[in-house]
């Protein structure tokens, strides 16, 4: 039993040291575009159309929406970073690397989902220093602020590693993000209260599960917030409870992996 | 070491399509064996292996490695195998020596412990020079090398080869067939699949051949042998040979001037037939098999069995 778990052990670091080697050498491609996706969000919503907007909550509209865009930069880098690697070690074969070894399937499951939210969080915190120059950076609760972040970025690099598993081809592995993922981040409050919504739009937006996150993320940093934390909090956990069963289940059947 | 290294019982395999690849094997390969699973494409070798190695999901039947039955103790049955499979399958933007040290890591092997043994491994399998390179850049041969590296980075008591040569060169393949004798005499069970079956005729001792998910034959290399009743052999000659020659039964046909091709039962003796040819003033040169000899008799086989 100890034996396996120092095996599980050593697995699992390898798989996490070559997840984040896997980014790192691409820095130009993984790093550098969220920060200057970023900077174009500050420039032209923040500066250009936010100075017409006004202040919400108290809040300039630069301040009010960087919570969001941080937030959809460490979900998206999250869930790529799951989804690309794990595809295209299915598409080249080297998954049967980890296949064919004495790996358990939760530290399969654990190492992707590590190297998702490193990569996520590395970008979170090159989006922060980058809007250094543009926002006036406050955090409200510097622990419900990281917490949030890593469950919402375990939550997408689980997500991610679903899709891996499900996609056949590379379409496969976008379709998800451009129609899922996109409209949901960006009707879930990025640049909006959902105050500010007309009638029946408010209770729409509030199926939208990445609003909680949002909102959570933005009671953290500024202590506003449309919906109670509380419930938030057990909205992401819920997913993520719901989420890694899935991918447990379907890594048990070999979903994707084993025919 | 009482326990087989490969123990396989009733093996059955049906895909979702329906086509049902293994017809409920039975396999046993004693721990040390040069084991040589032979077949035709679409037989069911590369499923067996597959399903040793829990690539593919079985339908049915027990597998044991070394006495340990992968359904019940999954990881340490796994630590005991190293797999080259068929098809290069590794991360081609990874430098060589990386590769070995993940696949150590995946056995539990610690980074610094791999990283002397891989060094081991690939200047064995003169790939030492080459250890910072991306694996893309590597020759076919190269490439193949590495994968015999990759499996044997954790030491498995059971390496099992899919065609471990395939596209190789000769030189390429002399160089794996010297290592893996190596590896055998040192202990190692092999378990090879290939389409040469030169390769298998000479390194196995023992053999099965399967067609159609069945297990046609397994037996000794030795006695699979002794059961061909004709050996073809081509005769190259000194002096020209005459159309009208006979030799006292024996089949022979003239493919020139100076080579003939004569069948010889088995039960007579070359030292006969070139005496026979001195008495009619023919002297041979050298002479060499029409055929491999495990090559006839696994044609016959499965020709058999097709009919």
């Amino acid at each position: 039993m100890e034996n396996n778990l120092s095996l599980q052990k050593t697995a699992y670091s390898t798989i996490v040291r070559k997840e984040v080697l896997r980014f790192s050498r691409i820095w130009k491609q993984t790093l550098i575009p969220p920060v200057i996706t970023n900077i174009l969000y500050f420039i032209i919503f923040g500066n250009l159309i936010g100075e017409r907007i006004g202040k919400i909550d108290s809040f300039t509209y630069t301040d009010f929406i960087f919570p969001g865009l941080l937030l959809m930069s460490v979900i998206t880098h999250s869930y790529t970073n799951t989804v690309s690697s794990l595809y295209i070690s299915k598409y080249h074969r080297y998954i049967e690397e980890l296949l064919v070894s004495p790996i358990q399937n939760y530290t399969i499951l654990a190492g992707f989902i590590t190297g998702g939210v490193i990569r996520g969080l590395a970008v979170g915190i090159v989006v922060i220093l980058a809007a250094q120059f543009f926002v006036n950076f406050t955090v409200h609760n510097i622990i419900l602020m990281l917490i949030v972040i890593f469950l919402s970025s375990t939550l997408f690099s689980m997500c991610g590693f679903l899709n891996g598993l499900f996609a056949n081809d590379w379409d496969d592995i976008n379709v998800i993000p451009t129609f899922i993922m996109t409209p949901l981040t960006y009707l879930g409050g990025i640049f909006f209260s959902v105050s500010m919504l007309p009638g029946v739009w408010q209770e729409i937006a509030l199926a939208n599960p990445i609003l909680y996150l949002i909102n959570a993320l933005r009671f953290s940093m500024l202590g506003i917030t449309d919906v109670s934390i509380i419930f938030a909090f057990f909205i992401i956990l819920i997913f993520n409870i719901f989420v890694a069963s899935l991918c447990m289940y379907f890594l048990s059947i070999g979903k994707g992996l084993r025919t | 070491m009482n326990s087989p290294a490969l123990l396989i019982n009733n093996l059955t395999k049906v895909y979702s399509n329906g086509h049902k690849a293994l017809h409920g094997i039975n396999l046993e390969i004693p721990h040390g064996d040069f084991f040589a699973l032979l077949g035709p494409n679409g037989a069911g070798k590369s499923t067996t292996i597959g399903i040793i190695t829990s690539l593919i999901k079985k339908t049915e039947g027990d597998i044991k490695i070394y006495g340990i039955d992968i359904d019940k103790n999954f990881v340490k049955a796994k630590t005991f195998i190293g797999l080259v499979p068929q098809e290069i399958n590794f991360n081609t933007f990874e430098p060589i020596s990386e590769i070995l040290t993940n696949q150590a890591g995946y056995y539990g092997v610690l980074r610094h412990k791999a990283i002397p043994e891989s060094e081991k491994l690939l200047k064995k399998l003169g790939l030492w020079e080459k250890r910072d390179q991306f694996s893309r850049k590597l020759s076919g041969g190269m490439q193949r090398r590495l994968m015999v590296a990759r499996a044997l980075i954790h030491k498995p008591k059971l390496l099992i080869l899919d065609e471990p040569t395939a596209g190789a060169d000769v030189e390429v393949r002399r160089l794996m067939w010297d290592y893996l004798k190596f590896l055998n005499e040192s202990g190692t069970t092999i378990i090879l699949t290939t389409h040469y079956l030169e390769e298998a005729e000479n390194l196995c001792k023992n053999i099965a051949i399967i067609d159609d998910g069945k297990i046609l034959r397994n037996t000794s290399m030795r006695n699979f042998l002794s059961e061909l009743q004709n050996e073809n052999l081509i005769l190259y000659t000194e002096n020209k040979l005459d159309k009208d020659i006979n030799l006292n039964g024996t089949n022979i046909s003239i493919i020139d001037e100076n080579t003939c091709e004569v069948s010889l039962s088995t039960d007579s003796s070359i030292n006969q037939l070139i005496e026979e040819l001195s008495k009619q003033g023919i002297k041979v040169k050298s002479l060499k098999n029409k055929t491999s000899r495990l090559e006839e008799l696994f044609i016959r086989m499965v020709d058999k069995n097709g009919k």
